[in-house]
C-alpha cells in the first residue's frame, strides 16, 4: 500500500522528471517497435515466397498409370508432403496456353504436345528447406519412369540464405536495439532515482528495511516502463497506419508481440530501477 | 549500551582514521566526543551507527556486534540508534510533520498512528506550532529540532549527534542543548560529537572523550586531572 502510494506520489512530486523517464522509455521501445514491425513483415514476405517452394517431378511419356499411381502413393505417404498432384500432358498444355498467352500461337498449332506429364509436390510448412526438397527430388529420381525432378535449386538456396541472414540480423540487431533500450531506460530511471537519493538516504538512516525501500522504486520503474511501452505502441501503430495508408500494404504485428512489448517495458523498468537503487542502498 | 573494543578504522586513501580505540558508554549516559577536525569523531559515530565497519576490533551497540550483524539486519541497529547531523539532512519540499511522519511510515508504524505520533514528537521538541511549515522555511534551530524529532521517532536507546550545533547561533544552540538534556533525562543515552570546547565546559556533568589523530587521548570518567 505504502509502496503504491509512494510510487504514485513520485509522479505527482516530479511530473517533469518522471514524464521524461517515461518518454525516454517510450522512444527507446519505439525503436524496438519499429524494428519488430519491419521484422514481422519481412518474415511474412519470406514465408509467402517460401510457400511457393515445390518439387516438380517430370515423368517419361511412356510411364504407365499404375506407375504414376505408385509414385503418387509413395509421395503422399511422406510426412514432408502436403499434396502431390498429377498433371497430364494435356493439362500442362492447357495451363501453358492460359498462363503464357504471349506464346499462344506456339501452343495452338502443335501436332505433338511437347510438354511432359508431371507430378507437382507441395510441401508442408517447415519442410521446405533445401535438404528436404533435394531428398524428395532424389527419391523420385530412383523410379525409372521419372525423367527429371526440379525444384529450382539455386532459387531455394538463395531464399534460405536470405532467411538465414534475416534470422541472424534479427537476432543481432534485435539484441542491440533491446540493449540500447535497456541502457536508455536504465539511465532515465537512474536519473529519477538520483533525484530521490535523499529519501533513500533518510530511509536507510532511520532503519527502513531494504525490501521496503526498494518496493516503491521498483513499482515506479515498472509504471514508467509500462507508460513508455504504451506510448511506444501508439507511435509504432501510428507509423504502421502511415505506411499502410501512404506507402504500401504492411501487416500489424500479432497481439502477442504487443503484449510482450508492454510486459518488457514493465519488466525493464523494474529491473533498471532495481539495478539503479542497489548503489544507493550501500551509501549509509 | 555502546562498546568499542580496540577499534581501528583505515580508509584506502585517507589512511588511519581511528587507532585502537576502546570506550564504553552506559545506558542513560550523556557524553561528548571532542577533538580537532579530522580526529575521528565522525568516523566513531559512523561505526556506532554501523554505516561503516571497523578494520580491526569490535563495535557493540545494544547487543549487536559489528562482527556478526549482516547487511540485511542493519535496520535493526538503526532503529535503536537515532542520528542527528550538523546539516540536518531533512527532506526539502516537505513539511516538518511530513519529515517526521516519513520515518514512521517507512519503519512499520501502523498508518493510523503515524499522524498522532508525529504531532507528539514535534510537541516534544517544541515545534508543534510549525508542524505544517515546509522545512526550508524554518530557522536552523527549528530545522535541527525537526531532525531531533525524526531521530526520536523509533524510540531509540541511543541518540548520536554529529556537530548538531555547528550551524546554529548561540540562542538556538542553547535551545537544542536543553532539548538533548531533556531527552537524556528520560533515560536515553546521548553521544554528541563537537569540537566546541566552550559548549562542553557549560555541561560539567557530562562525560567527555577526546580523540586526537584517531586515538582516544582522554576519557573524563577515568582521568583525574583538573581541567
Amino acid at each position: 500500500m505504502y509502496a503504491m502510494r509512494e510510487a504514485m506520489a513520485a509522479f505527482r512530486r516530479a511530473p517533469v522528471l518522471t514524464g521524461l523517464s517515461s518518454a525516454m522509455v517510450g522512444l527507446a521501445l519505439f525503436v524496438v517497435g519499429l524494428f519488430s514491425l519491419a521484422t514481422y513483415n519481412l518474415q511474412l514476405a519470406l514465408s509467402a515466397i517460401e510457400e511457393r517452394v515445390e518439387v516438380v517431378i517430370y515423368l517419361r511419356d511412356d510411364a504407365r498409370q499404375s506407375e504414376i499411381d505408385l509414385i503418387l502413393t509413395e509421395l503422399v505417404a511422406m510426412e514432408e508432403v502436403r499434396r502431390a498432384e498429377y498433371v497430364s500432358k494435356r493439362d500442362a498444355l492447357e495451363r501453358a496456353r492460359r498462363d503464357l498467352p504471349e506464346f499462344g500461337d506456339l501452343f495452338i498449332d502443335v501436332e505433338v504436345n511437347p510438354l511432359p506429364q508431371s507430378i507437382e509436390v507441395e510441401l508442408r510448412d517447415g519442410f521446405r528447406s533445401p535438404d528436404i526438397v533435394k531428398r524428395i527430388s532424389d527419391a523420385a529420381l530412383v523410379f525409372p519412369f521419372v525423367e527429371d525432378a526440379r525444384y529450382g535449386r539455386e532459387w531455394v538456396d538463395r531464399l534460405f540464405a536470405l532467411r538465414r541472414i534475416g534470422a541472424a540480423s534479427t537476432a543481432v540487431l534485435g539484441s542491440a536495439f533491446a540493449l540500447v533500450a535497456a541502457l536508455i531506460i536504465g539511465t532515465a530511471l537512474r536519473i529519477a532515482i538520483f533525484a530521490r537519493r535523499d529519501e533513500i538516504y533518510v530511509m536507510r538512516l532511520v532503519g527502513a528495511k531494504n525490501g521496503f525501500i526498494r518496493r516503491p522504486f521498483l513499482l515506479e520503474g515498472a509504471i514508467a516502463g509500462l507508460i513508455g511501452a504504451f506510448f511506444a505502441c501508439l507511435l509504432t501503430y501510428g507509423t504502421y497506419r502511415g505506411v499502410y495508408s501512404y506507402l504500401f500494404e504492411i501487416a500489424w504485428v500479432p497481439n502477442g508481440w504487443v503484449a510482450l512489448g508492454m510486459a518488457s517495458g514493465g519488466v525493464f523498468g523494474a529491473l533498471s530501477s532495481a539495478l539503479a537503487i542497489r548503489r544507493h542502498l550501500k551509501e549509509v | 549500551m555502546i562498546k568499542l573494543t580496540r577499534v581501528s578504522k583505515e580508509y584506502p586513501k585517507r589512511g588511519h582514521a581511528l587507532r585502537d580505540v576502546t570506550l564504553h558508554i552506559k545506558k542513560g549516559e550523556f557524553a561528548f566526543l571532542t577533538g580537532h577536525s579530522g580526529s575521528g569523531k565522525s568516523t566513531t559515530l559512523r561505526l556506532i551507527h554501523m554505516a561503516d565497519r571497523p578494520t580491526d576490533g569490535e563495535v557493540r551497540v545494544t547487543g549487536y556486534s559489528s562482527e556478526r550483524v549482516t547487511e540485511r539486519d542493519l535496520w535493526k541497529v538503526r532503529r535503536r540508534v537515532g542520528m542527528v547531523f550538523q546539516d540536518f539532512r531533512l527532506l526539502p519540499g516537505r513539511t516538518a510533520l511530513e519529515n517526521v511522519a516519513f520515518v514512521l511510515e517507512v519503519t512499520d508504524t501502523p498508518a493510523k498512528a503515524v499522524h498522532s505520533r508525529s504531532q507528539r514528537l514535534l510537541t516534544q521538541v517544541g515545534l508543534s506550532p510549525k508542524a505544517g511549515a515546509l522545512v526550508n522555511e524554518l530557522s536552523g534551530g527549528e530545522q535541527q529540532r525537526v531532525a531531533i524529532a525524526r531521530a526520536l521517532a523509533n524510540d531509540p536507546y541511543i541518540l548520536l549527534a554529529d556537530e548538531p550545533t555547528g550551524n546554529l547561533d548561540d540562542r538556538a544552540t542553547r535551545g537544542v542543548m536543553d532539548l538533548f538534556w531533556d531527552i537524556n533525562a528520560k533515560g536515553m543515552a546521548v553521544l554528541m560529537a563537537t569540537h566546541d570546547l566552550e559548549l562542553i565546559r557549560r555541561y560539567p556533568h557530562a562525560r567527555v572523550f577526546e580523540l586526537d589523530h584517531g586515538e582516544l587521548v582522554f576519557d573524563s570518567a577515568t582521568d583525574t586531572r583538573e581541567d
